[in-house]
């Protein structure tokens, strides 16, 4: 017992802090290359991925559990191949929570971070290159660092929201105690059973505390990202 | 090392074609109005533009060659660059950013040129500051520094001067002057400001309108009246290159010696024999046809009337050789009616003040001339 958490709920705690932990740190690398191409390159179908990097934001998460089941159940195209040759199953387990994590936060992370490589005086990437700094030295030594806050408000961000993630876990992996009963699935589970009012208020309580300390932190980040910006 | 460059481009409206080659040591300024393509054609030798055609060479190495597609990236140009606007990387310390250069170079400097250089641009105190936190003219030392760590086989400057305001050019001035003197390498100079041209350089190019209007030695090129409307009617003048021959402590005043004659000019801190450049703005001399005897100017020299210069309007622009020197007077059409001021005309040339623009060693004259 823990702040007055059963085992079941405190296995909820920690499954939804996995799942959102592994969601942002593989989408990261993704958002950032994502956010580079639409900051820095033109070229003819941008809108079109912009317009895909967003989809998640506005599309209903059920919609995008329904499309990763579709493509990632083990009869879908990709998810039936996976399962095969790899023996990699997404449905009913914690990984594809995080996936589904992943996919629905993505368009935070990408949006802070292009908002980020914005601020970046495109004239210090010409000094760097003129000092004999190839085109990956450049990206690593110069635009990720002064990205960097950037990064981390767009991580912090998308893993509060990754936290609260209901309809595109519940539809794409189900919810299954231990391996994707995450906390708001553990909520809607309380709910649904009779005397559950109680563990749902202590979950309700402990997924604001978490959602309002990943804003504040974000907000840490994005002031320290002006700072950094101002030369 | 001497550098060759030869492009065309055109950007919108603008088309550019521009040709010249500078020397393999000393200044060589771009110089021209802006919207000349001054800043195009620095980048275009950097390589942050590739030009439509073109060939640019330094010491023999091609750096950009469209009918071969020849174009060495950026990286690999190994051209100091200092920008107008320092361009520091605000996440590094002053020493960090000094090093930049210094790690991504085959040619890496020893501790001691490390040493040579943090002390000639005195930035022992900035080094463990980051760019935020210094003035505008430490940053561009700052910026020199780095540039001349990177090992360089030549530097360019583009208007290192201009984001500063008139202390803090002169605060910064004499860095240019000693990163002159101590550079053994072909340095390309880009400015607007004929001040810090006649300061700094040694040769000219005179860009106007995308093109070269002129290539040659500061004081050929100045001495030109048909560049006059480029080298600043006002502040235009002839440049001269002399040496001190005595001092006269009484009356604080510095003779120097030119070929041409000798002047007087307020009293240098230099020893006799040190060469200086100054210059003689046309509107600060007198053309006399007599010599005055009772003036208050201690400067009068004899000459010979060379080329007038006359667009519609009140002045008439006179150049006189003085010995080899082309000194140059701005007058009055009606004075030249008056005194009947004609190619040919012995004349005495009165000379109210003089500006200094620079002492110590000055890269001697090349031999062959770019006119």
């Amino acid at each position: 017992m823990w702040l007055g958490l059963s085992e079941a709920e405190l296995q909820a705690l920690g499954l939804s802090l996995k799942v959102s932990g592994v969601a942002v740190l593989v989408a990261l690398p993704v958002a950032f290359a994502a956010a580079l191409l639409l900051a820095r390159k033109e070229f003819p179908a941008k809108t079109l991925v912009d317009g895909l990097v967003h989809l998640p934001l506005v599309l209903p998460p059920v919609v995008m559990g329904y499309l990763l089941l579709v493509v990632l159940g083990v009869n879908g195209p990709i998810g039936s191949w996976l399962n095969e040759t790899l023996g990699i199953r997404f449905v009913f387990s914690w990984t594809g929570a995080a996936l589904a994590s992943a996919i629905v936060t993505f368009p935070f992370q990408v949006r802070a971070i292009r908002l980020a490589l914005d601020a970046i005086d495109p004239g210090l990437e010409q000094a760097a290159r003129t000092l004999g700094a190839g085109p990956l030295d450049c990206l690593f030594n110069v635009t990720l660092p002064l990205a960097l806050p950037g990064l981390i408000a767009g991580a912090i961000t998308a893993f509060a929201a990754s936290l609260g993630q209901f309809g595109a876990i519940i539809t794409f992996v189900s919810n299954v105690p231990g391996e994707t009963r995450t906390l708001p699935l553990a909520i809607y589970s309380a709910i649904q059973t009779p005397d559950g009012e109680a563990a749902a208020a202590r979950l309700a309580a402990l997924a604001i505390a978490l959602a309002l300390g990943g804003l504040m932190l974000s907000e840490v980040a994005a002031r320290r990202l002006k700072r950094w910006s101002r030369q | 090392m001497t550098l060759a460059v030869s492009y065309a481009h055109r950007l919108g409206e603008f088309a550019l074609d521009i040709a010249f080659t500078v020397e393999a040591r000393g200044v060589t300024a771009l110089f021209g109005p802006s919207g000349s393509g001054k800043t195009a054609t620095v980048n275009a030798i950097a390589g942050l533009m590739k030009p439509a055609r073109g060939h640019i060479e330094l010491g023999g190495v091609t750096l950009l060659d469209t009918e071969a597609q020849v174009s060495v990236p950026v990286h690999k140009r190994r051209l100091g660059y200092v920008f107008q606007d320092a361009r520091l990387f605000p996440h590094r310390k002053v020493e960090a950013n000094i090093l930049f250069g210094a790690k991504r170079t085959a040619d890496t400097p020893s501790p001691q040129m490390i040493k040579d250089i943090i002390a000639l641009l005195d930035l022992t105190p900035l080094l463990q500051r980051y760019p935020a936190n210094l003035s505008g003219g430490e940053r561009q030392r700052v910026a020199m520094a780095r540039a001349l760590l990177s090992g360089p086989r030549m530097l360019l400057l583009d208007e290192p001067l201009a984001s500063l305001d008139g202390p803090r050019k002169n605060e910064v001035l004499p860095y240019l002057e000693r990163l002159a003197d101590a550079a053994a390498m072909p340095i390309v100079y880009v400015s607007h400001s004929i001040d810090e041209v006649t300061r700094l350089a040694d040769r000219i190019v005179v860009l106007n309108k995308g093109g070269v209007a002129a290539q040659g030695d500061v004081a050929d090129i100045m001495a030109r009246l048909d560049l006059f409307p480029l080298t600043g009617r006002f502040e235009a003048g002839a440049v001269v290159d002399g040496r001190i021959t005595r001092h006269d402590a009484e009356d604080h005043l510095s003779e120097v010696a030119f070929d041409g004659g000798r002047l007087w000019l307020p009293a240098l801190e230099a020893e006799p024999g040190t060469a200086v450049r100054f210059r003689v703005r046309a509107r600060d001399v007198i053309l006399a046809l007599a010599e005055p005897h009772m003036t208050s100017a201690n400067n009068i020299l004899r000459g010979v009337v060379k080329e007038l210069r006359h667009d519609a309007g009140t002045f008439v622009d006179v150049q006189v050789a003085c010995g080899e020197t082309l000194l140059l007077a701005r007058i009055t059409h009606r004075s030249r009616k008056r005194l009947e001021i004609e190619p040919g005309r012995e004349v005495f040339v009165i000379v109210k003040s003089i500006n200094l623009d620079r002492r110590g060693s000055i890269t001697p004259r090349t031999e062959h001339n770019g006119r």
